[in-house]
């Protein structure tokens, strides 16, 4: 900038850098901390580690001692897995009915889809159980499909009709008048056009599957267990190391999975803008 | 084929077929989520945990102790918190990721998604790491001779307010950066030519611009921290008692279904009262 810097200017400048960077360090620190402390070699949780080894990884995937936590990991995957496709299915569909009608039962449609985004969720957990409770219904990992399903739709629900709403109308008015069936022009054209908002939602609602702890804290039992449930039971009880252990794997797998979403999708544009 | 697209062509985008594909989800929304709803405001009519009578003894029980009075007030006060310093970390990084090169965006913008991607649990178990006796800080606080004994920073509001901070504020980061895009940087040119500071450009041009997008995410902030129950009971301790901790406590160890139907749904309302005056407070400042 071609202006002289004030010393008001300069104060602002150095303000704003110092609070960016303080920032910059909250929002990682704890993550690279918990790694760090992944491969410690003793029983404590210390920081920075005394020393280096993958014992904590050996116990994690040992199949006996760690069967617990690997039930629990597999249920979360089942679960998050099936609510995802459902919840993806139906609300694509949902989407498509509502994109670019104005009328106002339609808008009112919009918000009370979105509205698991910000509605506690807790209360919802809450609710799930003593709904599923007085219709008589065991719990089982079906009812937590059900109850994920109704907190992670809203996400698939939000990238489709974004998606949508920058769909060019002329091209499927072009589809239809050159002879296309509604199906056909859907399937050949606005499938693939809408297809990486749905799958960057799709993946943002697994991840909040994964993650969920408000419903799972209500519908899942000791036979139904869940990976959140059962490592905020091993938090509570002894500070086991494998937690950070089972970080370290997740964040892993987080990453992977989120680099291959970027490269289909644009994930991370698609977040900020 | 010709039927096919003559009707496809008189119909309007968004005529009664398309309506239907609505229905599945509508459905799936009224049986598992209106319904537990209704079910969770029958229950708290209640008047014993047992279920046997009809009454507003619950609702009354809850509304008239002031230790339940406390644990409303606590929990709206931990969401406010939240939202504060979220705000005042989130507008400089937002403003540095403003001005930063599009490789330096890329690079900030995976900074800010990553904890977002990463599970709530191991991010609260980063901050018993972090805040513990022996934690980091505790241990660079004494190296450098500031404190003799370590603080005790878990089971504190301050504590959980700081791991909260961090918990949350990639859902304040993500709407300020998207409007922080939008916004028209001639606005800021045109504040800057006239003589105005950076300072004062700040606050009358680029805040109230980019108001919209703080309150998105003040509202997502305050939702989120205020239900954020594995952080709360971890890192609060027993000792801090916020709704969400007192849901759990009454439904699932004391059995009092009732009771627990009226603190889940002041949570809900509780979470609302915070979302309505977010939104009122865009619509003021719009009109001012």
């Amino acid at each position: 900038m071609s202006q002289r810097s004030t010393p008001a200017d300069v104060s602002f400048n150095l303000t704003v850098g110092a609070i960016a960077i303080v920032a910059i360090l909250i929002l990682i620190g704890p993550v690279l901390i918990v790694i760090a402390t992944s491969f410690t070699t003793t029983q404590a949780l210390r920081f920075p580690p005394p020393g280096l080894s993958l014992r904590w990884y050996g116990e994690l995937f040992d199949p006996v001692r760690s069967a617990p936590i690997h039930t629990a990991a597999l249920n979360s995957v089942w679960v998050a897995g099936w609510a995802t496709v459902i919840g993806s299915v139906l609300s694509v569909l949902a989407a498509l009915a509502i994109t670019r009608v104005a009328r106002p039962s339609a808008r009112a449609l919009e918000a009370s889809f979105l509205s698991p985004l910000v509605l506690p969720t807790l209360s919802y957990g809450l609710a799930a159980l003593m709904f599923f409770s007085v219709m008589g219904i065991r719990p089982s990992l079906n009812l937590l499909i059900a109850g994920h399903l109704v907190v992670i739709a809203p996400f698939v629900f939000r990238t489709t009709l974004a998606s949508l709403t920058q769909l060019d109308p002329a091209l499927l008015e072009a589809s239809a008048n050159l002879g296309a069936s509604r199906f056909y022009s859907f399937r050949r054209i606005t499938l693939p056009l809408i297809a990486p908002g749905i799958a960057a939602g799709a993946f943002l609602a697994f991840i909040a599957s994964m993650d969920n702890v408000p419903v799972s804290l209500f519908l899942s039992t000791a036979r139904t267990s869940m990976l959140p449930i059962r490592m905020w039971g091993m938090m509570e009880s002894t500070l086991d190391v494998r937690i950070a252990a089972i970080a370290g794997v997740l964040i892993v797998a987080t990453l992977v999975l989120m680099v291959v979403m970027d490269r289909l999708t644009g994930l991370t544009r698609r977040m900020s803008a | 084929m010709a039927a096919a697209a003559a009707t496809t062509g008189a119909a309007p985008a968004g005529d009664k077929v398309d309506w239907r594909l609505a229905t599945p989800l509508g459905l799936t929304y009224l049986v598992f989520f209106a319904a537990p709803f209704l079910i969770l405001l029958g229950i708290s009519f209640y008047a014993d945990a047992e279920q046997t009578r009809l009454g507003l003894d619950s609702w009354l029980k809850f509304y008239t102790d002031r230790f339940y009075l406390k644990v409303i007030w606590d929990t709206l006060k931990l969401g406010i918190f939240a939202v504060i310093a979220t705000t005042l970390l989130a507008y400089p990084l937002a403003l540095v990721y403003r001005a930063a090169s599009p490789t330096w965006q890329r690079v900030l913008l995976f900074i800010i998604l990553m904890p977002l991607l990463t599970s709530v649990v191991i991010r609260t178990f980063a901050w018993i790491v972090i805040l513990a006796r022996e934690g980091v800080v505790n241990q660079t606080l004494m190296g450098l001779g500031l404190t003799a004994t370590p603080l005790n920073l878990l089971q504190t509001e301050l504590g959980l307010v700081i791991a909260l901070t961090q918990i949350e504020m990639p859902l304040m980061l993500l709407p300020l950066l998207t409007i922080m895009n939008q916004m028209d940087q001639n606005l800021v040119d045109a504040s800057r030519a006239l003589g105005a500071s950076k300072w004062r450009t700040f606050f009358r041009v680029i805040l109230p611009l980019t108001l919209p997008g703080w309150i998105a995410g003040a509202t997502l902030v305050f939702a989120s921290a205020t239900t954020a129950f594995i952080s709360q009971s971890v890192i609060g301790g027993a000792r801090l008692v916020y709704l969400p901790s007192l849901i759990w406590q009454q439904s699932m160890v004391v059995y009092n279904w009732p009771f627990a139907a009226v603190a889940s749904l002041t949570l809900l309302f509780t979470v609302l009262a915070g979302i309505m005056a977010l939104s009122w407070l865009g619509r003021f400042a719009r009109t001012t």
